[in-house]
């Protein structure tokens, strides 16, 4: 026993490395489970005070650019207004009237505290948290752009998933033919993503629209996610191999909305009925 | 002997605050990250403990973890240089070892000595940590990309801090 001791003494920093070391892994892998419960990250209140500190600085610089883009989405917006009255305007017996459906989608905007695009699991950090509705799996689009899924809250702040992140997969389809695939970064370019599990049969076309789908029930139908640069379609394999060009440079994001379901309650508990409890 | 870990306190807190708050926005081209926090670890006198080495260098990782929203990465680096430090320091130990108390600095061992002592830790560092991050050696060839010029990046900072730091050669 007395010789067991010795030797753990004597090699006592290679048994603190090994532990240290394995401790940090441990961390490593709970950190990257999906909507794991994280009190150690931006989120915290201390930590994003900094945050918000030093982004109010770089805000100043970005300014115009800021303005540019929200004066570019209030134009979008206000043209989809107004054709949606006008279509309103003519037929009015298809009109919705189901205000469940109408206000299933509620909107919480928040502002970009700390964001990054260059590491292969980009986060992003809001100003936005419990206090106002957000909770972990809640979708987030910036001028009907997607985003991300929110992570982990704290009452004032949220931290979120970036679609730029290695282990976030959302749910796409190719708008012009409607055939489903997966949508997932692979971790080089910011501004470019993959487009996967698109049979062989279809036929995509460079220029087409990825837009997300419903099978997710986190994201409504139709955001958009971007357009077709590259298809390739290898001799043996069973599945495209597309490259989707972002439609939103990450590296200027300043603002995003969050998207809260009203009814995602509703389609959980009904799925959850009849299928079964989700893996 | 005092005032010196007084000054070793305040500089982990300042290399923390200038990492996150600095160099933390700035990437060039895509690849080139500077982890400049490494510095605290190397900088430390020679003589430091192997174990108060680690525990500080998991410390700093953490806290600097909490700011890259990669709980447990850099720690797991940081823990790995703070082990090997001592290790290759008695490697390239000059003729008729260190003075005591010395510290591993460019001012007392001059610059091709201290590239000899960073150059290896830097890249083991930034190896590690972007190998880790993507969990596998799946894109092991951007991470050595990435390496490669994290690597110039954060070794320039260091030597220009070193000639910015003030020079108190030991006689």
């Amino acid at each position: 026993m007395e010789r067991l001791l010795n030797f753990v003494y004597t090699y006592r920093a290679f048994f603190t490395f090994l532990l240290l070391e394995l401790f940090c892994i441990w961390l490593v892998v709970k950190n990257n489970q999906y909507q794991s419960a994280a009190y150690f990250n931006t989120s915290n209140a201390f930590f994003a005070r900094i945050h918000t500190t030093s982004q109010n600085i770089r805000d100043y610089f970005a300014l115009t650019s800021i303005n540019a883009l929200l004066a570019q989405e209030n134009n979008q917006l206000r043209k989809k207004v107004e054709r949606q009255n006008q279509a309103l305007h003519f037929s009015p017996t298809k009109a919705n009237t189901d205000s469940a459906l109408i206000n299933q989608y509620d909107f919480i905007s928040a502002r970009v505290i700390n964001n990054s695009t260059k590491y292969y699991k980009n986060f992003i950090t809001i100003d936005r948290g419990e206090n106002s509705g957000i909770k972990p799996g809640m979708a987030v689009i910036s001028a009907n752009n997607v985003v991300g899924k929110v992570k982990s809250v704290s009452p004032h702040y949220a931290v979120l998933i970036s679609i730029l992140n290695l282990d976030e997969q959302v749910s796409c389809l190719i708008k012009r033919t409607g055939h489903f695939g997966t949508v997932q970064w692979d971790g080089t370019n910011p501004q470019l993503t993959n487009l996967k599990y698109i049979p062989r049969h279809v036929k995509p076309v460079v220029g087409d629209s990825i837009v997300t789908s419903e099978y997710n029930a986190i994201f409504p139908r139709g955001i958009f996610v971007g357009k077709i640069k590259e298809i390739e379609l290898k001799e043996e394999s069973l599945f495209y191999d597309i490259k989707v060009e972002l439609g939103l440079d990450f590296s200027k994001l300043s603002f995003v909305e969050v998207i809260k379901n009203n009814l995602k309650k509703e389609r959980d508990s009904l799925e959850t009925k009849t299928i079964g409890e989700p893996k | 002997m005092n005032r010196s870990i007084l000054i070793q306190f305040f500089s982990f807190f300042v290399y923390i605050l200038v990492q996150v708050v600095l160099f933390k926005n700035l990437v060039l081209f895509n690849t080139g990250f500077c982890f400049f926090y490494i510095a605290f670890i190397l900088l430390l006198p020679i003589e430091t403990n192997s174990l108060v080495l680690m525990l500080l260098g998991f410390t700093m990782g953490f806290f600097i973890d909490i700011f890259y929203n990669s709980l447990g990465l850099h720690a797991f680096t940081l823990v790995l240089i703070g082990y090997i430090r001592n290790y290759w320091l008695a490697v390239i130990t000059p003729q008729g070892g260190y003075d005591a108390g010395a510290s591993p600095s460019m001012a007392e061992h001059g610059l091709q000595w201290f590239l000899v002592y960073t150059v290896p830790l830097v890249f083991l560092h930034h190896l590690t940590l972007f190998l880790v991050e993507s969990a596998g050696f799946s894109l092991f060839w951007y991470s050595m990309l990435k390496t490669i010029g994290s690597l110039l990046f954060t070794l320039t900072i260091l030597v220009v801090l070193q000639y910015l730091s003030p020079r108190r050669r030991r006689i």
